[in-house]
């Protein structure tokens, strides 16, 4: 019977990569034309970029070895010569901190892509198509989630033995998608039962055109902030695993390092807790402001620009 | 037998919903047909089924917990049962739907322009600048000023009647046999209901376009609708021409949904409001289902479910009643 409906003149395939670049083209471009008249988002930008040049050329910022220390001279005090003085080793510690930032940024961009890579796929998944697959998928993220993360790190960085930024990234990995795909489920869910969905079925759209077009465009907001908030928090948390011991080791340079070391020597050498810990907090602060301006400019309802 | 073929004929079309209470049946063995150029309205209050009937035709009701029975041939085609795959090019292409609301039948994180455009070229393999010029044109045509503008808007800027032009614009733009129009003034400001229906009118007239116009006002029937089709509970229980039925109602319905209807010429005192709700579809009345809000039921209409049958050349109502009272 069906070969009776003829020919349709104009069938193709519903491709979503066909026309990424225009979709991309008018939603980004209406987007960084936002950016770009808001300070708070100029500022996260510099610090951001500043980091990232500290940690791609350290070399920049300083001409001093971080390895290279003199014992006798430890714990040297901040001196217009030394501005951040020197660690308990003797090592100059401006270099020290500023070779840090490597350590910190992959750890928290490895971190944060990955985790959102994972929730997009297994979040888009369950929320979508329901059933078995979300069970299945969501079940498995909540015994996953019923585990402590601190207390399942410190588990499974112990009894991995070697340790590095790459290690750390993958432990912050194992326990934080979880949460997030759990978000990403949640607007796809949501995201679904929408008008223009609905509408957009009716013109014949297929599930994959719907996802790609519809649903993932209008909750990836809440991604994109999400990814620059966990950027931070896992430079945070990678900050706390060293800080208790299980995360990086010497002689990896590391900003959770410097502060677990000098965590014992506080009143002593109070520089020493100061700079790692400036450090850490502003590039923190950076992408966490860096998430609330992506926010405000992926929406389309604030400040429209015709 | 091509020549008894109709472009569209619902054939006791059922939908059922299966909920804790109970199945509800939402569409209780509907038919009708309808020819290219031909406006049909589907009358009806909330809950009559008349939404979910056209969601039905489409297929886009969730399936399960709907079950979907009869037969929708479109030019002899069942599309009832036809695979999510060969649906999807009848979707949009030769049967395409309108929306009530059209801010919410837009997406609100892209412009007007890339929605259009992007349909086309996705169901049309049109390049980028043709899909563009189609667009203009397509917004042309839908009677928008300065349609080049209008494509960089977002729906949020756009008033009621601006965005359900794009709508009406998106869904005629590949070119559908049949447009199943639900309720498409519903949110607009009265001034622009008017606008909006001449437009899909004239649209309809010029591209030889089977229309179905679902909605609860009677005068918007009548006005530009050639046939009409009331619904009560899931079924049919009027049809005939719109002029003979806006005239003289058969149905007892029909006459108490034409005079809850504010008229502007005419001094009333009160509008007259049917009596009590639309019946639950879990326990439908017993016999005519109407029966419980008539004032002209008699012990029969408690009890016999009156068939749908021709009273009056071309006009058809199911009513034991039937040109014995003045509705």
């Amino acid at each position: 019977m069906a070969s009776q409906m003829g020919p349709s003149p104009v069938v193709a395939e519903l491709d979503p990569q066909v026309d990424k670049q225009e979709r991309d083209a008018t939603l980004w471009g209406d987007v960084w034309k936002k950016l770009r008249r808001d300070k708070r988002f100029l500022i996260a930008a510099t610090l951001i970029l500043i980091f990232l040049l500290m940690g791609a050329v350290p070399q920049l910022f300083t001409h001093a070895d971080p390895r290279q220390c003199d014992i006798l001279k430890f714990a040297q005090r901040p001196s217009r010569h030394l501005w951040f003085g020197r660690d308990i080793l003797g090592c100059d510690y401006y270099a020290r901190v500023i070779y840090g930032a490597r350590t910190s940024l992959i750890v928290g961009l490895v971190t944060s892509a990955s985790t959102i890579t994972i929730a997009l796929i297994f979040g888009s998944i369950a929320g979508y198509f329901g059933g078995v697959p979300d069970a299945i998928i969501m079940r498995i993220a909540d015994v996953w989630f019923s585990i402590p993360t601190i207390l399942g790190a410190i588990l499974l960085l112990t009894l991995i033995h070697g340790s590095g930024p790459l290690i750390v990234a993958f432990v912050l990995i194992l326990f934080g998608w979880p949460d997030i795909t759990r978000l990403v489920r949640a607007s796809v869910v949501s995201g679904k039962e929408r008008g223009y969905v609905r509408a957009s079925r009716a013109l014949g759209a297929s599930n994959r055109y719907i996802l790609a077009k519809h649903v993932l465009p209008n909750g990836i907001a809440p991604l994109f902030i999400y990814g620059a908030y966990g950027v931070g928090a896992a430079i945070g948390g990678e900050a706390g695993l060293t800080f208790l011991g299980v995360g990086l080791r010497l002689p990896t340079i590391s900003w959770g390092l410097q502060i677990a070391v000098a965590q014992d020597r506080f009143f002593e050498f109070p520089h020493l807790l100061f700079f790692p810990s400036l450090f850490l907090s502003v590039l923190i602060g950076a992408f966490i402001l860096l998430g609330e301006t992506l926010r405000d400019a992926l929406d389309p309802r604030v400040f429209g620009s015709a | 037998m091509p020549e008894s073929r109709h472009l569209l004929e619902v054939d006791d079309l059922r939908v059922e919903f299966q909920t804790d209470k109970g199945a509800v049946k939402a569409v209780d063995g509907i038919s009708y047909t309808l020819e290219r150029g031909e406006v049909l309205a589907i009358l009806g209050e909330s809950g009559s089924g008349k939404t979910v009937h056209a969601r039905a035709i489409l297929g886009i009701l969730d399936i399960p917990p709907a079950s979907i029975k009869g037969s929708v041939r479109l030019e002899g085609v069942d599309l009832i049962g036809l695979r999510e795959s060969d649906i999807h090019q009848v979707r949009g292409e030769r049967i395409s739907m309108l929306f009530q609301d059209p801010h919410t039948a837009l997406d609100p994180v892209f412009s007007v322009g890339s929605q259009i455009e992007e349909l086309l070229r996705a169901r049309r393999s049109l390049s980028r600048r043709e899909a563009r010029r189609e667009a203009i044109d397509l917004l042309t045509r839908v009677g928008i000023a300065s349609p080049k503008e209008r494509l960089k808007s977002f729906p949020h800027q756009l008033s009621g009647g601006i965005a359900q032009r794009v709508m009406v614009a998106m869904s005629i733009a590949l070119n559908p046999e049949v447009l199943l129009a639900d309720e498409p003034t519903s949110s607009l400001d009265v001034t622009v209901q008017a606008q909006v229906l001449e437009l899909l009118e004239s649209l309809m007239r010029d591209f030889n376009v089977g229309l179905v116009l679902i909605t609860h006002n009677l005068d918007i029937a009548a006005g530009f609708a050639d046939r009409i089709a009331v619904m009560y509970a899931g079924k049919i229980v009027e049809t005939g021409p719109a002029r003979e039925i806006h005239e003289r109602p058969i149905h007892p319905y029909t006459g108490a949904l034409l005079k809850s209807v504010p008229k502007l010429d005419l001094k009333q005192d009160r509008l007259q409001a049917i009596d009590g709700s639309p019946p639950n579809l879990i326990n439908p009345p017993s016999g005519c289902p109407f029966h419980p809000r008539c004032p002209f039921a008699i012990e029969r209409c408690r009890v016999e479910v009156p068939e749908l049958r021709e009273w009056l050349p071309g006009r058809e109502a199911a009513c034991h009643r039937a040109l014995e009272v003045e509705p």
